[in-house]
C-alpha cells in the first residue's frame, strides 16, 4: 500500500513512563477513508498512541506519519486538518460552550476569523448544543461536554478525526448520535480513528480494527479479516447427545462439548451439509442445526483477555 | 501579514481570559483597596500630628495627593504586586495542563512558541496593568483625600503637575517591566508542573528571596545582579533632572532575567510530553 493510501500510519511507535513501557513498538496502519476502531482495555495504551499520533508526547523510538507529514515535525501543517478528542472534553470552566470553541479557533493560527463565527455555530448545531451554547461550561452535563469536545473537533473541514472514546458519558441516544455523527463524517470522506475500550460500541461503524493489549498492537486489518480469525461455530438440537459427540469425533472436530440443549463445536473445514448428513445417518435426532457467524466479541476476548483487570 | 493577525486575536483571546476571570478581578481590586487603605492611615495621622519631621515619601503624600501614587508604588512592589503576577505567571501554563486545554491548544495547533510567546506577551501586559492600576489608586485616592498641586521634586525645585503625572506613569512602567522579568520566571516555572498554585508559591518565593539576599549586606557583591536590586530606584524620577542610570541599569538586568527565562520556558516547553 502506498504512502498516500494511509491517512495514519506508525512503525516501531515506542513510548516508556519512567520504566513502564506503555506503548510498544506499534505500527498502525490506517486506510484513507477508513473507519478504523482503536480498541483495548482501560490502560492498554490506547490513548499515549493518540497523543503521540497528535504531537503531544513524543515517541521513544519509532516514527508517525498523519496526512502526509510526520509527527511532531510537520505538526504545524497537519493538525490543521486533524480534528481530535483526547481523553475526555477539557475546556475553561468560566467560559460558555461558546466562548471556549472562540478561544480554540483563536488558538489554531490559519483559521479565518472571518468565518469563525459561522463555523462555531455550525459545530455547537451539529452537535445538538445550540441552546446551551451561552452557559457556563462548569454547568454541562458529562454528556454535554462530551459534545462540546467533539464540536471543537470540527471547527474546521477535516480530513482526519481522531476521537478517543467518544461516547464516553453520553446516554443511548447521545451515543447513537455520535455513531451517526462518524458516519456522517465518513460519508462526507473523513477518515475517522475511534478509540474505544467497547468493542460493542465501534463494531457496527468500524471498517477496520485494531487491538491493544499492554501496549501491543495485537491485532489488525479490515473487519471482515479478523472476524475470519475466529473460528465459525454450529450448534446442533439434540436428545441424542453422547451418540452426536461420537460422530462429531468421527469427523474430527475436537472441541465439541455438550450444551443443555445439545452440543457444540467449531466448524474448522467441514461443511455444515457433511456434519448434518453424518448425524442422521448414525440415527442422531437432529431437532435444529445452526451456525453461528463469528463474533468479533470473542476475537476481542481472545486477544485482549477476559475479565476486570486493568492492564497493568 | 495574516501571521500577525492570527497573533493578536490569540493575546486577544488570553487578554480577555485574564481579565475575564473573576479572581483576577478581585485581586486588582484588592490591590486598588489597599492603596485607599493607606491612603485612609496616613490622613488620619496627618490630621492628628500636622507637623510630620521626617521628609520621606510617605511624609511628602500629607502635602500632595501625586505623591500618594508614588508612595503606593512603593509598599505594593515590595510584597503585593509581584504576589499578584506570580498568580497570573503560575497559572500560564501550569493552569491550562491542569484543566487540560493545554492538550487541545496544542492540538488545535497553536504551535508551542507561538503559545509561549503568547503568554509572554499577555504576563508582560498583566504586569502593565497591576502598575498602572496601583499607581491609578494612589493618585485618585490623593486627590479625593489631600488635593493635588505642582509636587515638589526630591531636588528642591518645583514641577507642573501635569509633569509630576507623567514621571508616576514613567514609574509604573519602569516597575512593570520589573514584573514583567519576574513574570518570565513564573511562566518558566509554569512549564515545569502541572499544579498552577505550586508554580505561583514558587514564583512568589523566588520573588521574596531576591528581597531577602537584597537586604543582606554580606551579599553586597551579588546585590547588582538580583532582579529586584534597583526597583525602588523609580524615585529617581522625582529628581529634577530626573536621575536615569540606576533605572537604566535596572532594566538591562530586568531584560537579561525576561531573556533567560522566557528562552528557558520555551526550551522547556519545546520538548514536553504534554500527558495531562
Amino acid at each position: 500500500m502506498s504512502a498516500d493510501a494511509l491517512a495514519l500510519s506508525t512503525t516501531g511507535l515506542t513510548k516508556r513512563f519512567g520504566r513502564q513501557l506503555v506503548v510498544d513498538d506499534v505500527a498502525l496502519a490506517v486506510p484513507t477513508g477508513a473507519v478504523y476502531g482503536f480498541i483495548g482495555p482501560n490502560g492498554s495504551g490506547k490513548t499515549t498512541t493518540i497523543r503521540m499520533l497528535l504531537g503531544l508526547v513524543r515517541p521513544e523510538a519509532g516514527s508517525c506519519r498523519v496526512l502526509g507529514g510526520a509527527i511532531p515535525s510537520e505538526s504545524a501543517d497537519v493538525l490543521p486538518r486533524v480534528g481530535a478528542l483526547v481523553e475526555g472534553p477539557a475546556f475553561h470552566p468560566y467560559l460558555s460552550g461558546r466562548a471556549n470553541l472562540h478561544r480554540l479557533d483563536a488558538a489554531d493560527a490559519r483559521s479565518d476569523p472571518a468565518t469563525s463565527e459561522r463555523r462555531i455555530g455550525a459545530a455547537l448545531d451539529r452537535v445538538g448544543l445550540t441552546a446551551a451554547a451561552g452557559k457556563k461550561y462548569r454547568a454541562y452535563s458529562l454528556g454535554m461536554r462530551q459534545r462540546l469536545g467533539i464540536a471543537a473537533a470540527l471547527l474546521q473541514p477535516r480530513d482526519l478525526l481522531v476521537l478517543d472514546e467518544p461516547t464516553n458519558g453520553l446516554d443511548p441516544q447521545g451515543t447513537r448520535e455520535v455513531r451517526h455523527l462518524v458516519a456522517d463524517l465518513a460519508a462526507d470522506g473523513a477518515t475517522v480513528f475511534v478509540s474505544s475500550h467497547l468493542l460493542s460500541e465501534v463494531e457496527q461503524i468500524c471498517s477496520h480494527l485494531g487491538v491493544m493489549r499492554t501496549g501491543r498492537l495485537v491485532a489488525q486489518g479490515p473487519i471482515g479479516e479478523l472476524s475470519s480469525l475466529t473460528a465459525t461455530r454450529f450448534r446442533v438440537r439434540t436428545a441424542d447427545v453422547d451418540q452426536a459427540l461420537a460422530v462429531l469425533g468421527g469427523l474430527g472436530v475436537t472441541d465439541a462439548v455438550r450444551t443443555a440443549e445439545g452440543v457444540t463445536g467449531s466448524l474448522g473445514d467441514l461443511a455444515p451439509e457433511r456434519i448434518v448428513r453424518d448425524l442422521v445417518e448414525a440415527d442422531v435426532s437432529v431437532a435444529e442445526f445452526v451456525q453461528v457467524a463469528p463474533a468479533l466479541e470473542d476475537l476481542f476476548v481472545q486477544l485482549t483477555g477476559e475479565g476486570f483487570d486493568v492492564s497493568g | 501579514m495574516s501571521a500577525a493577525r492570527g497573533w493578536l486575536r490569540l493575546l486577544g483571546s488570553e487578554l480577555r481570559l485574564i481579565i475575564g476571570r473573576r479572581r483576577n478581578q478581585v485581586g486588582l481590586g484588592v490591590l486598588f483597596g489597599l492603596v485607599v487603605m493607606v491612603g485612609i492611615v496616613l490622613k488620619v495621622s496627618a490630621m492628628r500630628h500636622p507637623r510630620s519631621p521626617s521628609g520621606d515619601l510617605i511624609a511628602a503624600v500629607a502635602g500632595n495627593g501625586i505623591f500618594l501614587g508614588f508612595a503606593a508604588l512603593s509598599i505594593e512592589i515590595a510584597l503585593f504586586l509581584p504576589l499578584a503576577i506570580s498568580v497570573l505567571a503560575g497559572d500560564a501554563i501550569a493552569g491550562e495542563a491542569n484543566q487540560g486545554t493545554l492538550r487541545y491548544l496544542l492540538v488545535a495547533p497553536v504551535g508551542r512558541a507561538r503559545l509561549v510567546l503568547v503568554k509572554a506577551t499577555s504576563l508582560a501586559i498583566g504586569a502593565l496593568i497591576g502598575a498602572v492600576v496601583v499607581a491609578t489608586a494612589g493618585v485618585l485616592t490623593g486627590a479625593v483625600l489631600f488635593g493635588i498641586g505642582p509636587p515638589t521634586s526630591l531636588s528642591g525645585s518645583q514641577l507642573g503637575v501635569a509633569d509630576g503625572l507623567w514621571r508616576l506613569l514613567l514609574a509604573a512602567l519602569y516597575l512593570a517591566a520589573g514584573l514583567a522579568a519576574l513574570a518570565m520566571i513564573g511562566l518558566f516555572i509554569s512549564t515545569l508542573t502541572e499544579q498552577p498554585i505550586a508554580a505561583t508559591v514558587a514564583t512568589a518565593m523566588v520573588g521574596t528571596l531576591f528581597w531577602i539576599l537584597d537586604s543582606v549586606p554580606q551579599l553586597d557583591w551579588l546585590h547588582p545582579w538580583l532582579l529586584v536590586d534597583r526597583w525602588l530606584a523609580f524615585v529617581d524620577l522625582l529628581r529634577d533632572p530626573p536621575f536615569t542610570d540606576r533605572i537604566v541599569a535596572g532594566l538591562w538586568v530586568d531584560l537579561a532575567y525576561a531573556a533567560v527565562f522566557l528562552t528557558l520556558a520555551w526550551l522547556r516547553l519545546r520538548t514536553k510530553d504534554v500527558t495531562s
